[in-house]
């Protein structure tokens, strides 16, 4: 390890922008003539549109342009799709209902939008908007998943019958519906999984240009993947053939998942950019993206776990109905099943899996991936019956996660993924030292005397990232492939760009790319620079997502990087008349081993680009591209421990104590992984403790604004305690498994283990709300 | 429509605005000071905090031609020339920050407390006076570790000068 | 926002002379008016900035006599040294108000003037049996606050100034709701030469209100002990996704005993 290079705690390129002010977000971009848009957006959880009067709006001052999803549809744009064909047990194909940019007849949700008005300015367009006269008729409407599978529903979409978008499988019924018959213990357990608000910190934003010109868009768009962007809006949204439209996602506050899905807002300003010819800006306000950002999780499940007269699992049934509101949103079939029902093994040996999963339509915002996206509702499922199951047995947590532990590698689970490594005893072992487990029962008795009920509870979480191998996920019905791309650049003086197809939005790309490069050429990280973010720039990719930019990004970048070095060391042993065998790449230069015979990294550069001395046939210049395609997930996973104190006079609950012992594989920059586990133990602790969209019968959303849907603060929080022990991942260059999402996943069950312990029994949902709490202490029987 | 004059980050600046424009937007759309966000509607994320006469304020909640014939600091204005303010530093050197659209408003926030709290910070100080801060990415765990740092730093330094000062 | 007009007032006088305008507000931290009319659920055509006014500025403390000016910030209000040593509840509780940044700019006659259910300050003033001073008279607690967001005052009549004096015993305790940060449940407890009052604000579906019930049993004996056992009746309390009014009810009880702890601490 060099001091800048490959494991070392380095301070990031990217921060001097940031804390100086100096980042570049989409709001702050400026275009010559640019004008604001606001969108009309239906009160109304589900109606008819019978009328839409402009005329009030269009005399507004400022007024540039009011424009409706007739006019949208007659100038050829397209309806929003779904890229992820799912087919029900019965072979049909998912139903997916129309979804138009600007609603036409009917809207299906609150916050479904209808109608765009730019203006010069933005309150101008606002106060134009609330101008436009819309004629509704109301519909009956539903917000509840379960509620609109039922008889006498109201029906979303005329496609899906029923409401029901798919019922789908994995696993073998049969088989595990005998393997529960044999089980000494079924553990039954119904589950929900709250619906949750993504909140970047940066709301979304898209600036559409048209240069009438040129015949040619430009969209600066709040995206984690702008190529994907770009293919969605011209392949199938007709707003403009690649070649005529570039999307640029700038500095981006946060994503989360909610910036990966092409949105209404950003297809609209673009065609409104060329309808009204100026460039159009639309930021969101916080309610807007409370309405309209992809919502994630809402599930709901239950489950059977069976245990043989030892307590291993003999079999698990799930089945779940999963809310995915009132259009499919680009990524949203895969969440609540590949990417959900592959992980129900969790870190165990379990015979025989079969689950069930019905994803429904309702009237509320669309449902998508969420940060972990379908690993956190999966481990929720196993960690919290496993946590259970154990009370039943009476066998301590602990005891019962070892009993089933998978200990030999690879190993098939009966859920199509094959983990590759780990060792998940030692995730624990840490965790439970670093806890001090064995000290809880004296810290308990001492809280006991302050009248405070503690708890402690433990999740062993598994996930699936290094997303994905793409003929692997192309037999399970993605529309595309998802390998990441790379073109490392080298300069004639011997500086690097990396151009990547991954986006960064927080992860510190900017350092941890460079730092791979330091590591291989010498090349101090001052000279390395990272682009990423714009289709002008860079070549095709698949952007950020599902922990991938270090297993698979990366991975396209050594791939590159393999290459220059090939073609460095072959200039570097003709320069130095040496067997190109022979030489070596050493503190910035190329030796020949064993000798002192060298040539400086620049030199060889230099050599390559002035090509007076070139190996005979070799083409001049150093620059290669690679695209990499996984072989496999990656499954990085480990084991979390939560400890709480409850004060029962009021039900709230206090995190004492947070350990998290994970296994990433190899770390490339220690202080930016374990950012990213506080950051998703954050908003695991915030599903657990503290968020939920909730929508009232009328299909309102009732937490639309940080008055009402709670936000984990500084003080809702305590410091970490994280640690990692990590066993390579053998299915890619460099051994990394992910470390994105972790945090998210892993945590919830923790919580809410530690919780249910503290008030002895597990009548509880999340978020465990001091009201709740307080009310599951007087409603609650012990166990 | 009302002339808005300011002294903003040591310059004096004037425009004039609509009375509804909030100090925010004046600071980001007339003076081109990007660097300070707005990330709700309702006052409580802090992204626009910046110090008015000296103190944290929410520029997203105070109408520009109220802050007329203040003195305003923005994250642009905190660092002295190339030397970066002993905050940013700190948040730079403690991994305080993953996207940076909170950033801003934490470090005014930040640089606010520490200036209230001259004798020094504890966690839980830090972590309650952060109320008006919302970070997704951090957990907050590196943002309280980068203030407490900060914090001795500057108490340090202040000491150091008092005691040559005598 | 809709379009507004802002007009800076330099006196009393003059604020009182710029709110004829339209239908003109007054303006003092702008702490709940600029949210509320930033997403257009206030929308008055002028706003009248009081702001500026000095003679509006400023806490006296005189023997146990206080006087706060009406924009007086939280802020000023959490951290004045001779509040605190005759009033620390009230310090306490400004301290508690918003966030560092909204004590910096909110007021404490923007407060009780705007009279919202969950903000803090309203339960002190009347657990305190304060005046509120107006350009006008001088009112009552008990008389000034007429419900959710409803007040005594007039039009153009401004609150100048609060006065009280200290009682012996002051406490408040605060249960915020988890979003938003307000009050779900506020108790501020007295015992002063004129018996114990015990307001609640952040429950009351009709906003501040005095709990006979607490009252009731503090007076018999001004401690936590004496409300073991005691309850509230939820009839009258607010309900919403944070909290049932079971749980308020639930609350009041449980922050009065905190609030009567801290008194006697």
């Amino acid at each position: 390890m060099g001091m800048e290079g490959v494991g070392a705690r380095v301070a990031r390129k990217e921060d001097k922008r940031f804390i100086t002010g100096s980042g570049r977000y989409v709001d702050d971009m400026v275009v010559p003539g640019m004008k604001h848009a606001a969108f009309v957006r239906s009160p109304h959880a589900h109606a008819d549109i019978k009328k839409i009067d402009v005329k009030k709006a269009e005399a507004m001052p400022g007024v540039i342009g009011v424009l409706t999803g007739k006019q949208l549809k007659a100038d050829g744009i397209g309806n929003l799709i779904c890229g992820w064909m799912i087919h029900s047990k019965d072979g049909s194909p998912m139903k997916m209902g129309a979804w138009s940019p600007l609603a036409v007849d009917r809207v299906r949700y609150v916050g479904d939008a209808v109608v765009v008005v730019v203006a010069d300015t933005k309150g101008q367009a606002r106060d134009a908007a609330e101008a436009v006269e819309i004629t509704y008729k109301e519909r009956k409407s539903v917000a509840d998943a379960v509620e609109a599978l039922g008889k006498g529903a109201p029906q979303l979409h005329p496609e899906a019958e029923g409401n029901l978008i798919f019922d789908w499988g994995i696993g073998d019924a049969a088989k595990t519906e005998a393997a529960l018959k044999t089980a000494a213990h079924i553990t039954r357990v119904n589950i929900v999984n709250n619906r949750l608000v993504p909140n970047a910190m940066e709301p979304r934003a898209a600036l559409g240009h048209y240069d009438n010109a040129e015949d040619h868009y430009t969209c600066w768009t709040t995206s984690q993947n702008p190529h994907v962007a770009r293919l969605v809006m011209s392949a199938f949204y007709n707003v403009a053939p690649e070649n005529k439209l570039r999307v640029i996602a700038p500095d981006v506050g946060g994503g989360f998942g909610s910036k990966i899905y092409i949105y209404p807002e950003e297809i609209v300003c673009l065609w409104a950019s060329k309808r009204t010819g100026v460039p159009v800006k639309w930021v969101a306000d916080r309610t807007e993206s409370f309405l309209t950002d992809a919502h994630g999780r809402d599930h709901h499940t239950t489950v059977e776990m069976g245990f043989d007269k030892n307590n291993k699992i003999v079999g698990l049934k799930v089945d779940t109905i999963a809310n995915l509101g009132a259009y499919m949103s680009l990524f949203s079939s895969a969440t609540p099943t590949y990417l959900y029902a592959t992980l129900l093994s969790g870190q165990y040996d379990i015979p025989t899996i079969y689950g069930n999963v019905r994803t429904v339509y309702t009237n509320t915002a669309p449902v998508d991936a969420y940060r972990g996206a379908g690993r956190p509702e999966a481990t929720y499922v196993v960690e919290r019956t496993m946590e259970i199951a154990a009370r039943e047995l009476g066998v301590s947590p602990a005891e019962l996660r070892r009993t089933n532990f998978v200990t030999s590698f690879p190993h098939q689970t009966p859920v199509i993924m094959c983990y590759d490594a780990g060792d998940y005893g030692a995730s624990l072992d840490a965790a439970m030292k670093q806890a001090d487990y064995a000290g809880f029962a004296k810290r308990k008795a001492a809280a006991a005397k302050k009248g405070k009920l503690r708890g402690i509870g433990m999740s062993c979480y598994i996930e699936a990232c290094g997303i994905a191998p793409s003929a692997a996920v192309g037999s399970l019905g993605a529309g595309v492939g998802l390998w990441e791309s790379a073109e490392v650049r080298v300069n004639a003086v011997g500086t690097i760009e990396v151009l990547t197809g991954s986006h960064s939005h927080g992860q510190g790309h900017e350092t941890t790319f460079a730092q791979l490069v330091n590591s291989r050429f010498g090349v101090p990280l001052d000279s390395v620079s990272i682009v990423h973010g714009d289709t002008d720039k860079v070549q095709m990719g698949m952007g950020t997502y599902g922990s991938r930019s270090g297993a698979v990004g990366m991975s396209a970048i050594v791939k590159a990087l393999d290459k220059v070095e090939a073609k460095a060391k072959k200039i570097a042993a003709h320069l130095l008349e040496a067997d190109e065998g022979d030489i070596v790449i050493e503190n910035g230069q190329l030796k020949v081993a064993g000798t002192d015979k060298n040539v400086p990294w620049f030199q060889m550069a230099l050599a390559a680009y002035t090509a007076h001395n070139l190996p005979q046939g070799m083409e001049p210049g150093l620059k290669e591209t690679a695209f990499y395609d996984p072989s496999n997930f990656t499954f990085p996973a480990g084991c979390y421990i939560c400890e709480v104190e409850i004060d029962p006079e009021t039900g709230k609950t206090d995190i004492v104590q947070f350990v998290a012992a994970d296994d990433f594989g190899n770390i490339i920059n220690p202080m930016i992984v374990e950012g990213q586990v506080h950051g998703g133990i954050a908003q695991g602790v915030g599903q657990a403790l503290l968020e939920g969209a909730v929508y009232d019968a009328s299909g309102q959303l009732l937490t639309a604004s940080y008055m009402d849907y709670t936000m984990p603060r500084a003080d809702d929080l305590p410091s970490f305690q994280v640690s990692t022990s990590n066993t390579p991942c053998p299915g890619n260059p460099l051994g990394m498994k992910g470390c994105g999402e972790a945090g998210a996943i892993g945590s919830p069950p923790a919580v809410i283990n530690a919780i249910t312990d503290a008030l002895g029994h597990e009548n509880l949902t999340m978020p465990a709300t001091p009201q709740k709490v307080w009310a599951a202490l007087r409603a609650g029987t012990k166990h | 429509m009302s002339e808005v004059t300011l002294v903003v980050n040591g310059r004096k600046v004037s425009g004039a605005v609509e009375d509804r424009t909030l100090l925010v937007h004046f600071l980001r759309e007339n003076l081109n000071l990007t660097g300070t966000h707005v990330g709700c509607d309702t006052s409580q994320c802090g992204a626009c905090v910046v110090h008015v006469d000296g103190k944290a304020v929410k520029s997203c909640t105070m109408l520009a031609v109220q802050a007329s014939g203040s003195t305003v600091t923005t994250i642009e204005g905190l660092a002295n020339g190339a030397d970066l303010h002993p905050v940013q530093a700190a948040f730079k050197e403690n991994h305080g920050l993953q996207c940076g659209f909170c950033t801003p408003g934490m470090i005014m926030t930040a640089t606010d407390m520490i200036r209230r709290h001259p004798d020094g910070l504890d966690e839980a100080t830090v972590r309650a006076e952060l109320e008006g801060n919302i970070c997704r990415c951090t957990g907050y765990h590196n943002i309280v570790k980068a203030i407490l740092a900060a914090s001795k730093t500057m108490s340090k330094a202040s000491k150091s000068k008092a005691n040559k000062a005598a | 926002m809709y379009s507004v007009n802002y007009h800076r007032a330099t006196s009393v006088a003059d604020a009182v002379k710029k709110i004829k305008s339209g239908d003109a507000k007054f303006l003092a931290g702008g702490m709940t008016l600029i949210p509320a009319m930033k997403t257009r659920l206030a929308a008055p055509s002028d706003l009248v900035d009081l702001g500026h006014i000095a003679e509006l500025k400023g806490i006296k403390v005189s023997g146990k006599t206080v006087t706060i000016g009406a924009t007086t910030t939280h802020f000023d209000v959490a951290n004045d040294e001779k509040l605190k040593k005759v009033c620390p509840a009230l310090t306490h509780l400004a301290s508690l108000i918003g966030d560092p940044a909204v004590r910096h700019r909110g007021t404490i006659g923007g407060s009780i003037a705007n009279n919202d259910p969950a903000a803090d300050y309203p339960s002190a003033m009347l657990a305190l049996g304060a005046t509120i001073v107006t350009n006008k008279r001088e009112l009552a607690a008990d008389k000034f606050f007429k419900g959710l967001f409803e007040t005594a005052l007039k039009d153009d009549e401004i609150v100048t100034a609060v006065t009280f004096t200290a009682p012996a015993k002051a406490g408040y305790a605060k249960f915020p709701n988890p979003a938003s940060r307000y009050a779900m449940t506020g108790v501020f407890v007295t015992k002063g030469k004129d018996g114990v009052r015990a307001a609640v604000t952040g429950a009351g579906d009709d906003g501040v209100f005095r709990s006979k019930e607490i009252e009731a049993a503090l007076t018999k004996k001004f401690e936590a002990s004496a409300l073991e056992g005691v309850s509230v009746p939820s009839k009258n309390l607010m309900g919403d996704i944070h909290a049932s009014p079971e749980y308020r009810a639930n609350l009041v009880v449980v922050m009065a005993k905190r609030a009567v702890a801290a008194a006697n601490a």
